[in-house]
C-alpha cells in the first residue's frame, strides 16, 4: 500500500522513518543507579578520602583498613604514594579538573599528584570535564609523542592463508600491533604461527598477539610466535575478579611472567564488565574502572587496555556512557599507563554514534587509538564487529585526510596490497610444506589473495586447522624453525624480519611504557615522551606524513578532469559537429528561442555530468522547441560562463525574448529578456540528475513562455543524494576550465550544429 | 652494567648492543639469520635475562615508575624460574585452587628456595595472607 493511501493511522510518519534507521536497533537504558546503571554517579559511589598512619593506608574512599577487599588492600599497597596522598588528597578536585586542561601545568606534576589519589577521587576530578575538556585532556596526558593503532586479524574459518594474507595487509596500512584470537579455541597455534608469518611481509616490528586461554598465551609466546600480550584481565570488584578466575595477585603474577619472558604485555579493563558480570556494587561505571586502572598501576604493567572493551556497547546504553568511555582512557593517561583506548567493540549501528565516537581519539592521538580496529570484514571479525571493519577501513583513511590527524594507517594501492597478500600466502604456504604441515594448491592460494572475506575463499575449514594445530603445538614448533623454513623457501627479507622481532625480547626495551616499533627502532613513553605545552607543541603531522595521509584512493585534479573529458571527445565528434557562423545578432521571429552555450561547450567538455553526451543534450531541448512549435538558434558566449548570464544574454538575442542558458556540465536556465539576472524562469540546478526527457521538457516550457500559455515548470526530482559532497570537487575543476576561456567582451558567435546520426542540421 | 642506567641510556638495543645478550650468552650481534640457519642459535638464545630486566628497571625508576620497575624486578626474578613451575604457581594463586594458605606458602617457598625468587616468594606469601582474609580458599570447581 502506498502510505499516502493509509490516513487513518494517528502517528506522525516521521516515526516510521526513524523507526527504519539502524539507530533504533540500539538499546538504551535508563539511569538505575541502584541497579548498577550509572555512567558517573553510582548509588554507591563512596566519597573520596584517605587516613595514612606511620607511612601506611589506614582507610580508604570510606572504607577502613580491616574491610579493605582485595582489591582496596592491593591498591592501598601497591598504587598510592603516602608521601603524594596529604597533598594530592587535600586538593579542591574542580582545582586538579583545571590542571588537567591547563597547558602551563606539566605533565609529570600531574602524574605525580595522581599517585597519592584514591579511586574515588580520580574519578570525582575527570567528573568535572566535559566531553571536549576530557579530550584535549586525553592529548596532553597520554604517554607516547606518536600516535598508534592496533588491528584484529581473524577469519570466521580460522584459515590460516587467509591470516598471512591479511595479517600483511594490516602491516601495509600501518598498524603498529595485530592481535588475532579463534573461532574454535584449539586452532591458537595454527592462528599464531600464520599471522606471526603473515606480519613478516613488508616490513619489520609490528607487534603481535594470539587472545587466548592465559597459560596458553604464554606458551605461544614462549615459542616465539606472538611478541606481545593484552587479555589480562582485571575487574573493579572483588566478585567479579573471582568469576574471571583471578586475583590482583595472579594477574600481577602473570605480568612479571610476561617480563620474565620478554614479551609486552598489558592489562585489560573497561567500563561495564562488572555489570554485566552481575557485581556491580551499585556503583558507577566510571568509579569501579577507576579501581581498575590503579590496580593495574600497582600491578606494574605499562598500560591497559581500556575504554569499555566487550562493555563498550553496553556503557554506551546509558546517559554519559560515552563521555565515561573517554574519561576513563583520561584516568588510564593520567596514571601514566599506555592506553590502547577502546574504540573496538562495535558499540552502535548507527555509523553516526560510530564516527562521533572516534573523532576525540583522532584528533587528539592515543597509543593505540583503536584496540582492535577489525582490518577484516565484520562477519570475519572473531571478536565480534569493530567501531571500524575491513568495510570502513577508507572513512577511516579519508577522516584522518579530513582533520589532518595522525590515526596511525596510511593509504595503500590496489596493485601494492595484491602483491603482499600474494606474497604472503606464498611465504605460508612455503612454510607449511617445508614444515610438513600441509600443502595448499594454487586454488586454495588464488582464491585467498584475491578474497575480501572468507566467504570468497576455497581454502581451509576449521577442522583442518586443528590438525595444523595440534601439529604445531605437538612437535613444539618454533619461530625459530619458522625462520628457518622461509629463508631455505628464498623468503629471507620475511626471515629477517621475524629475526628481527624475535631479537626485541633480548634487551626488554619494548616492555617499557607505550613501546611500539617504528623504522626498525622502538619508540615509547621514555624516548618519544609526549610534551604538551600549547599550540605547536605535542605531536604535529610532518609534511612528509601529511602527505602520506593525504593520497587517498581517487583523488581527482584538472589533469585528471581534461583526460577523462579526452576520452570522450572522439565519441562526440561522431555526434556532432559545430560550426562558427560569426557575430550573433537579435533575431525576429516571436518563436524563435536561442540556447546560449558556455565557452567549453563541445570544445573542452563533452558530457553533462549526468553522462549525457552534450549532443544529445543539445538534441533533447531542440526536439523539445520544435514540439512546442518554436524554432532553435545557438549560440556562443565567451564573455561568460555563468548560467543566469548565459541565460539572460541568450534572451536578449532571442526573437521571442525567451533563452536557455547551457553550461558543459549540464547546469540550464530558462530566461526572459526583461528579468533581473538571478530571477530567472526555470532552473536546472542539478545536473548530475537531470535526464534527457527533463532537457526536452525545459525545450517545450521555452516555447510555452514565449507564447504567453500557462506553464507547468520542469521538476527534477531529487531523492536527498549529497551532490555537493559527489560531484563539487569535479563541478569546480570543470567550471575552471569554463571560466579559463572566458574573454572581457568577447562578442557572441553563432553556431550551427550539425548531428550526425539522426535528423540532421538544426539551428541558423 | 654497573653504573646506575638513565632515560640516555634507552633503547639498550642501540645503546649497548654488545651488552645485551641471551641467555645463554650469545649478544645482539651474535645472533644472525645466518647463526640461526647454522642451527647456532636456540629459543635460550632469545630469552631475556635478569641483568636486561634489572636493567629496564633501572630506566624505569629514572623515568619516574617505581611500579613498572617493581614489575620488571619481579619478572627478573622470574627469568630463571621453568616454565613449568611459574605455571603451576599462577595457577595456584587463581581462586579457590589453593585450598589453605599453607599450599601457598608452599610454593613461595619453593621459589624463594630453588630458585632465589625473593621478591615473588614474598609477593606470594602476601596473596596467601589476603586470600585467607577474604575466604578465598573456597571450592570453585
Amino acid at each position: 500500500m502506498n502510505r499516502h493511501d493509509d490516513l487513518g493511522t494517528n502517528r506522525w510518519r516521521r516515526f516510521d522513518d526513524w523507526d527504519e534507521r539502524p539507530l533504533r536497533l540500539d538499546n538504551f537504558a535508563r539511569d538505575d543507579p541502584a541497579n548498577g546503571f550509572s555512567a558517573m554517579k553510582g548509588a554507591k559511589d563512596p566519597k573520596p578520602s584517605v587516613a595514612v598512619e606511620g607511612g601506611r593506608i589506614t582507610a580508604m574512599d570510606g572504607t577502613p583498613q580491616a574491610d579493605f577487599d582485595m582489591i582496596d588492600l592491593f591498591i592501598a599497597r601497591y598504587h598510592l604514594d603516602p608521601e603524594m596522598v596529604g597533598e594530592a588528597m587535600a586538593m579542591p578536585s574542580a582545582e586538579v579538573a583545571r590542571m588537567l586542561v591547563d597547558m602551563n601545568v606539566p605533565r609529570e606534576r600531574l602524574v605525580k599528584l595522581a599517585h597519592g589519589m584514591t579511586p574515588a577521587k580520580l574519578a570525582e576530578v575527570v567528573a568535572h570535564l566535559n566531553a571536549m575538556e576530557i579530550a584535549f585532556a586525553y592529548a596532553k596526558m597520554r604517554a607516547r609523542a606518536t600516535p598508534g593503532n592496533q588491528a584484529h586479524v581473524t577469519n570466521a574459518k580460522d584459515d590460516p592463508l587467509q591470516l598471512a594474507a591479511d595479517a600483511a595487509v594490516a602491516v601495509a596500512f600501518g598498524f603498529d600491533e595485530i592481535e588475532t584470537t579463534m573461532r574454535v579455541s584449539r586452532n591458537s597455534w595454527s592462528n599464531a604461527l600464520a599471522c606471526c608469518i603473515g606480519s613478516s611481509v613488508g616490513r619489520a616490528g609490528t607487534l603481535f598477539q594470539c587472545s587466548s586461554e592465559e597459560a596458553e598465551e604464554l606458551q605461544i609466546g614462549m615459542a616465539g610466535f606472538t611478541s606481545y600480550a593484552e587479555t589480562v584481565s582485571v575487574y573493579g570488584t572483588e566478585k567479579s575478579f573471582i568469576d574471571g578466575d583471578d586475583t590482583p595477585w595472579s594477574k600481577a603474577f602473570l605480568a612479571a611472567a610476561y617480563a620474565s619472558r620478554g614479551i609486552k604485555m598489558r592489562c585489560t579493563s573497561g567500563a561495564a564488565a562488572e555489570l554485566l558480570m552481575g557485581f556491580h556494587e551499585a556503583k558507577s561505571l566510571l568509579y569501579l574502572e577507576a579501581r581498575c586502572l590503579c590496580m593495574q598501576r600497582a600491578m606494574g604493567v605499562q598500560g591497559t587496555q581500556n575504554g569499555g572493551i566487550d562493555g563498550a556497547p553496553l556503557a554506551s546504553a546509558i546517559p554519559g556512557g560515552v563521555r565515561e568511555l573517554m574519561a576513563e582512557n583520561l584516568i588510564a593517561v593520567w596514571l601514566d599507563l599506555e592506553c590502547a583506548s577502546g574504540n573496538d567493540a562495535r558499540s552502535s549501528e548507527s555509523e553516526i554514534r560510530i564516527g562521533a565516537k572516534i573523532l576525540p581519539f583522532l584528533i587528539a592521538g592515543s597509543d593505540l587509538i583503536c584496540s582492535g580496529f577489525g582490518s577484516i570484514l565484520k562477519y570475519d571479525n572473531s571478536f565480534n564487529p569493530s567501531s571500524f571493519n575491513g568495510e570502513e577501513l577508507e572513512d577511516y583513511l579519508v577522516l584522518q585526510r579530513d582533520f589532518e590527524a595522525d590515526g596511525g594507517l596510511t593509504p595503500r594501492s590496489e596493485d601494492e596490497l595484491l602483491a603482499i597478500r600474494k606474497q604472503a600466502v606464498d611465504a605460508i604456504a612455503a612454510v607449511f610444506e617445508e614444515l610438513d604441515l600441509g600443502s595448499p594448491d594454487a586454488d586454495m592460494k588464488g582464491s585467498v589473495v584475491v578474497a575480501s572475506g572468507s566467504d570468497d575463499t576455497r581454502s581451509y575449514l576449521p577442522g583442518d586447522v586443528s590438525k595444523i594445530s595440534a601439529a604445531i603445538s605437538g612437535r613444539a614448533i618454533t619461530v625459530l624453525d619458522v625462520i628457518r623454513a622461509l629463508h631455505k623457501r628464498g623468503f629471507v627479507e620475511e626471515a629477517e624480519n621475524l629475526l628481527f622481532l624475535v631479537k626485541l625480547r633480548l634487551s626488554g626495551d619494548y616492555l617499557q611504557t607505550s613501546a611500539v616499533i617504528r623504522d626498525g627502532k622502538v619508540i615509547s613513553a621514555i624516548n618519544d615522551p609526549n610534551r604538551y605545552d600549547g599550540p605547536g607543541s605535542g605531536y604535529r603531522l610532518s609534511e612528509a606524513r601529511r602527505a602520506e595521509i593525504c593520497a587517498i584512493r581517487g583523488e581527482l585534479d584538472q589533469r585528471e578532469v581534461l583526460r577523462a573529458e579526452a576520452t570522450f571527445e572522439k565519441a562526440e565528434s561522431g555526434r556532432i559537429a559545430y560550426r562558427n557562423m560569426g557575430p550573433a545578432q537579435r533575431g525576429s521571429d516571436a518563436h524563435e528561442i536561442v540556447v546560449g552555450l558556455s565557452p567549453a561547450f563541445g570544445t573542452q567538455l563533452f558530457r553533462t555530468l549526468a553522462g549525457h553526451s552534450l549532443a544529445d543534450v543539445l538534441r533533447a531541448l531542440g526536439d523539445g522547441i520544435v514540439e512546442e512549435g518554436g524554432s532553435v538558434r545557438f549560440v556562443r558566449f565567451l564573455h561568460t560562463a555563468d548560467t543566469s548570464f548565459l541565460g539572460l544574454s541568450a534572451a536578449g538575442l532571442a526573437g521571442s525574448g525567451v533563452g536557455i542558458g547551457l553550461q558543459a556540465k549540464g547546469t540550464a536556465v530558462i530566461h526572459h529578456r526583461d528579468r533581473l539576472p538571478h530571477n530567472n524562469l526555470e532552473l536546472f540546478s542539478n545536473a548530475p540528475i537531470t535526464t534527457l526527457d527533463h532537457y526536452r521538457g525545459f525545450g517545450r516550457n521555452a516555447v510555452r513562455y514565449a507564447k504567453g500559455l500557462d506553464v507547468e515548470p520542469v521538476v527534477v526530482p531529487t531523492r536527498g543524494e549529497a551532490l555537493g559532497a559527489r560531484f563539487h570537487a569535479r563541478v569546480a575543476l570543470i567550471y575552471a576550465i569554463e571560466t579559463g576561456l572566458t574573454r572581457d567582451g568577447a562578442a557572441p558567435e553563432d553556431v550551427a550544429v550539425e548531428f550526425i546520426r539522426g535528423k540532421g542540421r538544426a539551428g541558423a | 652494567m654497573s653504573r646506575k642506567l638513565d632515560i640516555a641510556d634507552y633503547p639498550l638495543a642501540q645503546t649497548q648492543p654488545g651488552e645485551v645478550k641471551g641467555a645463554r650468552g650469545l649478544s645482539l650481534d651474535d645472533i644472525t639469520l645466518d647463526a640461526v640457519i647454522a642451527g647456532k642459535v636456540e629459543m635460550d638464545d632469545l630469552r631475556i635475562t635478569a641483568d636486561a630486566l634489572n636493567a629496564q628497571a633501572e630506566i624505569a625508576e629514572a623515568a619516574g615508575r617505581a611500579a613498572l620497575a617493581g614489575n620488571f624486578r619481579r619478572g627478573a626474578e622470574l627469568s630463571r624460574v621453568p616454565q613449568t613451575v611459574i605455571m603451576q604457581t599462577y595457577e595456584l594463586l587463581r581462586p579457590g585452587r589453593a585450598k589453605d594458605r599453607q599450599t601457598l606458602l608452599d610454593a613461595a617457598e619453593r621459589l624463594r628456595r630453588d630458585h632465589g625468587a625473593e621478591r615473588m616468594a614474598a609477593f606470594v606469601e602476601e596473596a596467601a595472607e589476603v586470600y585467607e582474609r577474604r575466604g578465598l580458599f573456597t571450592f570453585r570447581y
